[in-house]
């Protein structure tokens, strides 16, 4: 055996990745605290980008990792500017709980 | 290719004028600039061509969509010097991102690869939420930057699972490839997978039923020309990318896909339309009324024979209508802290020029004769009758009718009613960019050809 990916199987890799996207996925449905819910999205994100080096590896094929360090750089600039707004929301109303966020309905 | 390289050094350009004092100039070497652009870009209109192995690929769909965003954005950046005159330290910010959007706008229909569409979706996206929560002070525009920020990145973490999947499956983002491996071979069921994540992603960012929850919510609390940008702009260039990557993923016609689109599209048309009916704020109506038209403009992809102008000719329709329709509102709500349909009583009176104006465009958005917005769905409907999808005509039908209940609540306050306040006079650049938006829609209503052959 000279391949790790051949001894544990390319489906294992992908339960691992879904069950991760899945905890990030409801942690953002869940959870009413903004930091939170930016860890959650970055754990979906961060989810996806294992399994594409699970792929990447399986295909022998370099395409799938470099398209992780887009990934990365997209995710840190998201984050930058959802931070950014949770600051400004921060200033506004002293606190960073998103049930607060209820003005627009109808 | 170099209309996308272009479009970012000019968008560097308009941040670097700000450190040399240029900010009179921003505006005007804005649309100059782009313009040029625009020229450059329709004149190799029939080229056929690959950049940096296969990234981008210029033919005549991207061009034709590359242009018409470039006559959006130059409207959209007409408008912004007027509407950030209160805040004129910040102009240079918001021309750039305008700029920096149209960018991604045209990287999301003409890309080749996978990584180029993930690229351009998520620059068209992070500068919509910076866009959104601009109003810094306002916790209204706030909120609707933090909703459209977590929705948005839902929405991108779903697109890049399903990228990831299409690529675990075929081993490769080039999307001549994906074409060719979709065509010849049998593939494990991931493509599949990863083919729905994919649509249910582009889903939520043109805002269709059963995922526009967070539309109306957004459009009433980001700023009046954010609303205008997303409503307009963001909705046509997710489509047409939607559009593209369907048409590139599924070469063949699969009956369970059109059965999806079916019911999303009519759930669309008929939820918009009707919860639109008892909206009092003109930002929300419009969202749902947005939502209707995403249903009409994903009924494009049930087409076999001409989906591509068919879709062309309702965006620039829907698009054009709507910047009319957002440049009197900006005028009308301009210092009110709710946008009520209240607001336009006696508009027909005092100016009857816009009241025209907002008239036209809202006729041409409920779809009456000789306006672009009836030919759009003269179209699409012909198109769709002949595609055997009769259920989804006569839903159409029904929810263009309902659509005219709640266009006309803003007509009839315009002309039945007087006003008790004073508007102030109209910003020059206001009554142009409505009448330009009431020429185009008018012009290519008169000669729906010019458009509606365009892509062959």
């Amino acid at each position: 055996m000279e391949n790790i990916l051949q001894a544990i199987g390319i489906e294992n890799y992908i339960f691992l990745s879904v069950m991760l996207f899945c905890i990030g996925a409801f942690g953002v449905l869940y959870r009413r605290n903004a930091i939170i819910m930016f860890m959650s999205i970055e754990i979906m994100l961060n989810a996806v980008n294992l399994l594409l080096v699970a792929f990447s590896t399986l295909h022998q094929d370099a395409e799938g990792q470099v398209f992780v360090f887009f990934s990365m750089a997209v995710a840190a600039a998201e984050v930058a500017v959802g931070l950014a707004i949770l600051v400004s929301i921060f200033r506004n109303t002293g606190s960073i709980d998103i049930d607060n966020l209820k003005n627009l309905k109808g | 290719m170099n209309t996308l390289i272009a479009i970012s050094i000019l968008g560097v350009l308009t941040l670097i004028a700000e450190i040399f004092n240029g900010r009179k100039l921003i505006v005007p070497v804005a649309v100059v600039g782009l313009l040029g652009i625009l020229g450059y870009t329709i004149s190799p209109y029939n080229a056929y061509d690959f950049f940096f192995n296969n990234m981008m690929v210029v033919d005549k769909f991207s061009v034709a969509f590359s242009s018409l965003f470039i006559v959006i954005t130059i409207l959209l950046i007409l408008l912004s010097h007027e509407f950030y005159k209160d805040v004129p330290s910040t102009i240079s910010d918001f021309v750039a991102i305008k700029i920096f959007l149209l960018a991604g706008a045209v990287a999301m229909v003409s890309f080749g690869n996978l990584a180029m569409f993930f690229l351009g979706i998520e620059i068209l996206s992070i500068a919509l939420y910076v866009l959104a929560a601009s109003k810094r002070l306002d916790l209204r525009s706030n909120e609707a930057g933090m909703k459209y920020f977590l929705m948005g990145c839902f929405a991108s973490g779903i697109i890049l699972f399903g990228i990831t999947l299409v690529y675990g499956s075929t081993g490769t983002f080039d999307t001549i490839a994906i074409y060719q491996i979709s065509h010849s071979t049998t593939f494990p069921l991931w493509f599949y997978i990863g083919l729905v994540m994919l649509l249910i992603g582009m889903l939520f960012k043109i805002a269709a039923v059963p995922f526009h929850f967070w539309a109306p919510d957004v459009y009433e609390g980001a700023p009046g020309l954010t609303t205008a940008t997303m409503s307009t702009f963001a909705k046509i260039v997710a489509m047409a990318a939607l559009f593209k990557l369907i048409t590139i993923l599924l070469p063949s016609k699969l009956y369970e896909l059109d059965l999806t689109i079916v019911v999303v599209a009519a759930l669309s048309m008929l939820v918009g339309n009707i919860m639109a009916l008892r909206q009092n704020n003109v930002k929300r109506m419009f969202a749902f009324s947005g939502i209707s038209h995403a249903g009409f403009m994903l009924s494009t992809l049930l087409i076999s024979n001409n989906s591509a102008n068919v879709l062309f000719y309702y965006a620039t329709a829907y698009a054009v209508a709507g910047l009319a329709f957002f440049a009197v509102v900006l005028y009308v709500t301009k210092n009110k802290k709710h946008e009520t349909i209240d607001a336009f009583n006696g508009l027909g009176k005092t100016h009857p020029l816009l009241a025209l104006v907002m008239t036209a465009s809202l006729l041409s958005m409920a779809g009456i004769p000789i306006l672009s917005g009836f030919f759009a769905k003269f179209f699409l409907l012909n198109e769709l009758v002949q595609a055997n999808w009769l259920v989804l005509v006569i839903i159409a039908i029904i929810a263009s009718i309902i659509s005219v209940g709640y266009y006309f609540k803003i007509i009839l306050a315009m002309y039945t009613k007087s006003s008790e306040e004073e508007l102030p006079s109209v910003p020059m650049i206001y009554a142009v960019v409505a009448v330009l938006g009431l020429i185009i829609n008018i012009g290519i209503g008169l000669a729906p050809s010019f458009i509606y052959d365009l892509l062959g």
